[in-house]
């Protein structure tokens, strides 16, 4: 009793460094009855070697008592920022309606995610024998899950006035293009735990995060929509210490046992390829969705993957890591994907929780200009069609659904990039079975844990075995995917959201 | 290794067995070089469907939307199956020509260019 009462009272003339020690690695203990290995079981079967978890250099130097008081002054000034939004109707302010269907896709693509990275980053920060990289990846955890609350605070208001907001939450497990986000962090967080923090720590938060935060807040930026830049600048800190986590780990990993790079270099390789597929959805949304343009898809990965990504690689080279498999394919598929990306949600707009259109001939043009030496070629030419359809009253809907890559989920959109008027297929036979691919980097996915993709829950498939309701499309819409059939999906001429904002702006 | 687990022998669920379509079995179709339709299509059909019937009674309502539709001779078509050339038998069941649970059937019509001439 008496030896606690000294021990509060030298706590508080400590040191920021006793502190810090007393706070992280502290908090360990040794287990004088138990094997660490039963306490800590998922340490080995990746075939990861870790010879000595001290020289883990914990990324931040930060306690959790620090860290409460740095979120909470954020939050402050987050929330009156969002009351001041709401009072002041900042949904008005918004370049164009259009650009609400922007945020649609990130509440219900991109902020369930942060719930998930929470969850995997809750699960691993138990896994590691390491105190330090236990406690990292706990802040880590608590991050996400602030993530995910101010993005559907910060969203609320627009919940209020368009459609398409309502059931995000429902709608992660089960829409179709939604699977594409959703299996991403299934596969990561069933996965082991070094191999979760690779994917999500090192591949997604280090390498490629800047390709899903910049454009979206920037986009906000542009298009008037001060709630979204607003939770957007709160996370900023928050996401330069998760990428600083994800460089430790590659640095940490590599430098514990020369066996462990072969591993890590699948794992990279792995991970970089599914995140440029997600990315997809991204470079859509820059280059079709945004009303006022912050920078092109292909700008955007040649600043932040060519450029930085270059540098970042050729830093790891001196431990024996080389580029992504597949990054010389990446570069040759930033002249396509976003146009075949937004093809597919403009002819499935039936079946989208957001709204889709035709490219004002003002956009044409900027597309053209960004993608002198492929839009007028293969892309311009759909809108011309879909224009032509449109005005005989032939707005165009597919009328069955898509095939789908056993691994990314996404439909069978993508081309040979060498011929971008020819589908790329790939497939193999396993166990009897045959499973089809968009690409190698799928397939050598699949091919690399085929126990585990048998398993991928794609949609259409799920459909058409009865289990999301029906018969009809326009059931699962309804009743399984809990959509406003007529008002969150269809073409934005003629939608609710359309004829609000005309009134509310007193145009006919 | 078939798998990364935990745990020894580790089987994953085949979540898409022919067993799990209720009679069905998946066929795709595609178009090739008419990117008016982004992805090939998922059909569930009976095994002991005809190609004949594959074609009239599933694939045309889906493709008649296209403007060269009317131009299309399916008489001319030449296909793949699976990624390997294939001479279809109109009146002959799915399954009885090799066309198995998810396989790829893909229609080519090389004097059709597509929608102005952008094999659209």
């Amino acid at each position: 009793m008496n030896k606690n009462k000294v021990t509060t009272m030298a706590a508080k003339k400590l040191s920021l460094k006793e502190k810090y020690s007393l706070l992280t690695r502290d908090l360990d203990w040794e287990f004088s009855y138990q094997d660490r290995k039963d306490a800590f079981p998922m340490e080995e079967f990746e075939g990861i070697k870790i010879t000595d978890w001290s020289k883990w250099e914990d990324p931040f130097r930060l306690t959790m008592d620090a860290y409460w008081k740095y979120q909470a002054e954020k939050e402050k000034k987050l929330y009156a920022i969002l009351d001041a939004f709401a009072q002041n109707n900042g949904h008005l302010n918004v370049s164009d309606p259009r650009y609400v269907n922007a945020i649609k896709l990130f509440l219900t693509g991109i902020s369930p995610q942060e719930y998930q990275a929470h969850q995997g980053f809750a699960h691993i920060g138990r896994q590691y024998g390491g105190v330090g990289a236990r406690i990292a990846c706990q802040m880590q955890s608590i991050d996400e899950l602030r993530h995910v609350q101010t993005q559907v605070h910060a969203m609320s208001q627009f919940n209020k006035y368009f459609d398409g907001f309502q059931s995000w939450s429902n709608m992660q497990d089960r829409v179709w293009y939604l699977s594409v986000p959703t299996s991403f962090f299934h596969d990561a967080r069933s996965a082991g735990p070094f191999e979760f923090l690779v994917a999500i720590g090192f591949s997604f938060e280090y390498v490629l995060t800047n390709l899903l935060f910049v454009p979206f807040m920037s986009g906000a930026a542009y298009n008037g929509d001060m709630a979204t830049v607003t939770f957007g600048f709160s996370a900023q800190s928050d996401e330069a210490r998760h990428m600083t986590l994800g460089l430790e780990v590659i640095k940490f990993l590599l430098e514990q046992h020369e066996d462990n790079v072969p591993i890590v270099q699948k794992w990279i390789d792995k991970w970089f390829w599914r995140g440029t597929r997600l990315l997809t959805l991204v470079g859509m949304m820059m280059d079709y969705m945004l009303p006022n343009k912050v920078m092109s898809w292909k700008e955007a990965w040649e600043v932040y993957f060519e450029e930085a990504g270059g540098a970042l690689f050729k830093d790891l080279a001196r431990y024996g890591i080389t580029m992504p498999k597949y990054a010389a394919l990446v570069e040759k598929e930033k002249e396509h994907i976003s146009h075949q990306a937004w093809w597919t949600f403009y002819t499935h707009g039936h079946a989208t929780g957001f709204h889709t259109w035709i490219p004002t001939d003002e956009e044409l043009d900027w597309l053209s200009e960004k993608y002198p030496e492929t839009f007028d070629k293969y892309y311009r030419p759909r809108w011309e069609m879909a224009k032509k359809l449109e005005a005989e009253g032939k707005r165009f809907y597919t009328k069955a659904l898509p095939q789908l890559c056993t691994t990314c989920q996404i439909p069978m959109l993508f081309t040979e990039m060498d011929d971008p008027t020819q589908i790329a297929y790939r497939d193999t036979v396993y166990n009897g079975d045959r499973y089809h691919f968009c690409s190698d980097g799928c397939k050598d996915i699949f091919h690399d844990e085929p126990e585990k993709y048998v398993q991928s829950w794609l949609p259409v498939h799920q459909i058409l075995q009865g289990n999301c309701g029906g018969p009809g499309v326009e059931q699962v819409l309804s009743d399984y995917y809990h959509f406003n059939v007529g008002a969150d999906n269809m073409d934005m001429k003629g939608s609710p959201d359309e004829k609000r904002w005309k009134q509310w702006k007193g145009v006919a | 290794m078939s798998v990364q687990a935990i745990v020894p022998d580790y089987r994953g669920v085949v979540r898409d067995r022919f067993e799990n379509f209720h009679g069905n079995q998946l066929v795709y179709v595609a178009w090739d070089k008419h990117l008016m339709f982004c992805a090939p299509f998922a059909f569930p059909v009976p095994p002991e469907m005809s190609f004949k019937s594959l074609l009239t009674d599933v694939a045309t309502d889906v493709f008649a939307v296209h403007p060269e539709f009317d131009q299309l001779d399916w008489s001319k078509a030449e296909w793949l199956l699976d990624g390997q050339p294939f001479i279809p038998q109109l009146d002959v069941a799915l399954k009885d020509q090799g066309i198995s649970h998810k396989s790829v059937l893909r229609f080519q019509t090389p004097e059709l260019k597509g929608y102005m001439g952008a094999d659209i």
